[in-house]
């Protein structure tokens, strides 16, 4: 998604970097040039960053995908036990175990209501702040502070605000559900994804203001003089001017979605009622920490990565070929 | 501080935050009616984003809970800051708060110092490996944190005992590769002959970045601070991993054990609770109002422009 944007900057191109490099000419410093780069000293710069990223994000996957094909259990430090390869296995247990295919499905409902939720919201509210005049800045800033708060601090008002006595039930009395919303198995996975729409449409709404800038003011004038009214020039001119950011929106809900875990932990305690609510990085903290099967947990990982990589693939894939 | 800043920066022609003039489009001389739905529909939202942070403090002020309709309203014989006390005495607040802020400091600390050094040096500097280094950042900005979670565990807690350490907290985090990726691409777009002339003068890459590339991109910085800031101070999921003794627990963990564990045994935790939740969420709310104007939310979307 963000390959072909970022790359097209073409690198820097110093014609007088030889000068300054000090070895004269370009012909003697070829060797060396070819060998690491035309300014070596880039490869000293970037390398606490080459390490972090080897040794916190490269080498922890490999050792997740490693385990996840042995059966690895944890033993007191120092002791070293063989990991025996067993395969599949490991995919086959996790694959099979309805409470896994649930956790899946659960992302699923989240997906289903939040993109969409998300995507009109956001942009709806973002038109109109690009057309308000007056408070800009507290609206902007209002949006923006569910965004920049903790989820632990959140979930605290919201279970307050919708526990069986809490104010939501107050207000609408009969209409309330019985048991209330974060312990009611219909209701917890849709109350989840409720609670991250809510604390994420400030960053989305500014987004797509940000996307808004971009869109040709000459499309709307002329849309306007071929007889478009407010809604059709909307439909015709903002939604396709913005598809970028909406492919964005999309990819993020997946990330996120996926990386469900505090929310079910606390909002719904556990991943409950009955596990109407469990994630898959849930489940993995569950399997890999609580009960000590780091090899199954770390399967679920990989099942759960590549399943958002294909998705992330297929909707770019679609986000480009309707560009066309 | 708030000073605006000059505009020789880049990005900021295109920089959404300051007020720009209303794009005129064909419903701006609409009728009036379209205006005042306008502003309904953004008070309405506003409504709905601050209520419960307005409802957060007005609860966490209360000395007896009232979960009715008149309870969102604060009463002068309601009123009390006992629930502070309550949680302060169960977690140790400040405590908990220094742990934050030791944590919180460690990412931005090692963010500031290697991520500019290799964001200047992706944007800058030919070098071999630049292009790997590039797309592995790239990878990390997209796949999820949670794979590497449980190796990262074995390894961080288990082999190298580095569980209920400060230093255990803040590995994963060390560099953020979202300000990593912020500073390339505003190093990217400072005009090339300065550096050109940097060179020609004799000064070495480190005194460039020092001395004409870092002031250049002051916004760029802010912007990687603030989003810095609040990536650990709100984390739960790895120092919860990390930490089984309170005294080395962010609050954000504490609060959270608070919330699991006592929940159920006391029959009105929900006072101390909130009080907590105000403690948690005012430092971040409070960095990003008082920065808000420098804060460039177009460099979130940098990735959407085509």
């Amino acid at each position: 998604m963000t390959t072909s944007a970022t790359r097209s900057p073409v690198p820097r191109d110093h014609p007088a970097a030889p000068a300054a490099g000090g070895a004269g000419g370009g012909r003697r410093t070829s060797l060396t040039a070819r060998l690491f780069g035309r300014q070596p000293i880039g490869m000293l710069l970037a390398a606490p960053y080459a390490v972090f990223i080897a040794v916190i994000f490269a080498f922890p996957i490999g050792f997740a995908v490693y385990m996840s094909f042995t059966d690895y259990y944890f033993t007191a430090p120092g002791v070293t036990v063989p990991h025996p390869f067993v395969g599949l296995d490991n995919y086959k247990t996790v694959l099979t175990d309805p409470a896994v295919l649930a956790s899946f499905g659960h992302i699923g409902i989240f997906l289903i209501l939040n993109v969409p939720l998300t995507a009109a919201l956001s942009l709806g509210l973002a038109v109109a702040l690009n057309r308000a005049i007056h408070f800009r800045t507290f609206f902007r800033a209002a949006y923006y502070v569910p965004y920049v708060t903790a989820s632990v601090a959140v979930v605290a008002v919201w279970l307050f605000l919708f526990s069986s006595t809490g104010l939501v039930n107050q207000i609408l009395g009969p209409l309330a559900p019985d048991p209330s919303w974060l312990v009611n198995s219909f209701w917890a996975m849709p109350m989840i994804a409720l609670f991250v729409t809510w604390k994420q449409l400030g960053f989305f709404i500014l987004l797509y203001l940000a996307a808004l800038q971009n869109v040709p003011k000459e499309l709307y004038e002329s849309a306007s003089v071929d007889g478009a009214g407010a809604w059709r020039s909307f439909r015709s001119v903002t939604v396709p001017g913005v598809r970028q950011a909406t492919a964005l929106v999309l990819l993020l809900a997946i990330v996120t979605g996926a990386n469900l875990f505090t929310e079910p932990y606390l909002l719904t305690g556990g991943g409950g009622p009955d596990g109407a609510s469990t994630t898959p990085v849930l489940l993995m903290y569950q399997q890999g920490i609580q009960q000590g099967k780091p090899d199954t947990a770390s399967a679920i990982g990989v099942v759960l990565v590549i399943l958002v990589l294909i998705v992330a693939l297929i909707n770019r894939r679609l986000t480009e070929r309707s560009e066309r | 501080m708030t000073t605006p800043r000059t505009q020789v920066g880049p990005g900021s022609e295109q920089d959404a935050d300051r007020p720009v003039p209303v794009v005129v489009t064909a419903t701006a001389s609409g009728p009036r009616w379209h205006r005042w739905a306008v502003m309904g529909a953004l008070f309405t939202g506003a409504v709905v984003f601050l209520f419960p942070f307005y409802y957060m403090i007005v609860a966490s002020l209360q000395r007896s809970p009232n979960t009715s309709v008149g309870g969102a309203f604060p009463s002068l014989g309601n009123l009390t800051l006992d629930n502070y006390a309550q949680i302060n005495a169960s977690l140790n607040l400040w405590q908990s708060l220094l742990n934050s802020g030791i944590f919180t400091g460690g990412v931005l600390l090692g963010t500031m110092v290697f991520g500019v050094l290799g964001g200047y040096a992706l944007a800058m500097l030919h070098f071999r490996g630049r292009g790997v280094l590039f797309s592995a950042m790239l990878l990390v900005l997209v796949v999820p944190f949670q794979l590497s979670m449980i190796p990262l565990y074995v390894l961080i807690a288990r082999d190298y005992g580095l569980g209920d350490t400060y230093l255990g907290m803040i590995l994963p985090f060390a560099i953020n590769s979202t300000a990593v990726f912020i500073f390339r691409q505003y190093f990217l777009q400072l005009p090339s002959e300065l550096f050109d002339a940097a060179r020609i003068d004799g000064a070495g890459e480190l005194r460039t970045l020092w001395s004409i590339a870092l002031p250049l991109v002051r916004p760029a910085l802010l912007t990687a601070v603030l989003l810095t800031f609040i990536g650990p101070w709100n984390e739960f999921l790895w120092p919860f991993l990390i930490t089984k003794q309170q005294a080395k627990q962010p609050l954000a963990v504490a609060l959270a054990n608070y919330i699991s564990t006592v929940q159920a045994s006391t029959a009105n935790p929900y006072g101390a609770i909130l009080a907590g939740a105000v403690v948690l969420a005012v430092p971040a709310v409070a960095l990003f109002l008082f920065f808000q104007r420098h804060f460039v939310s177009t460099d979130l979307g940098s990735g959407v422009k085509g």
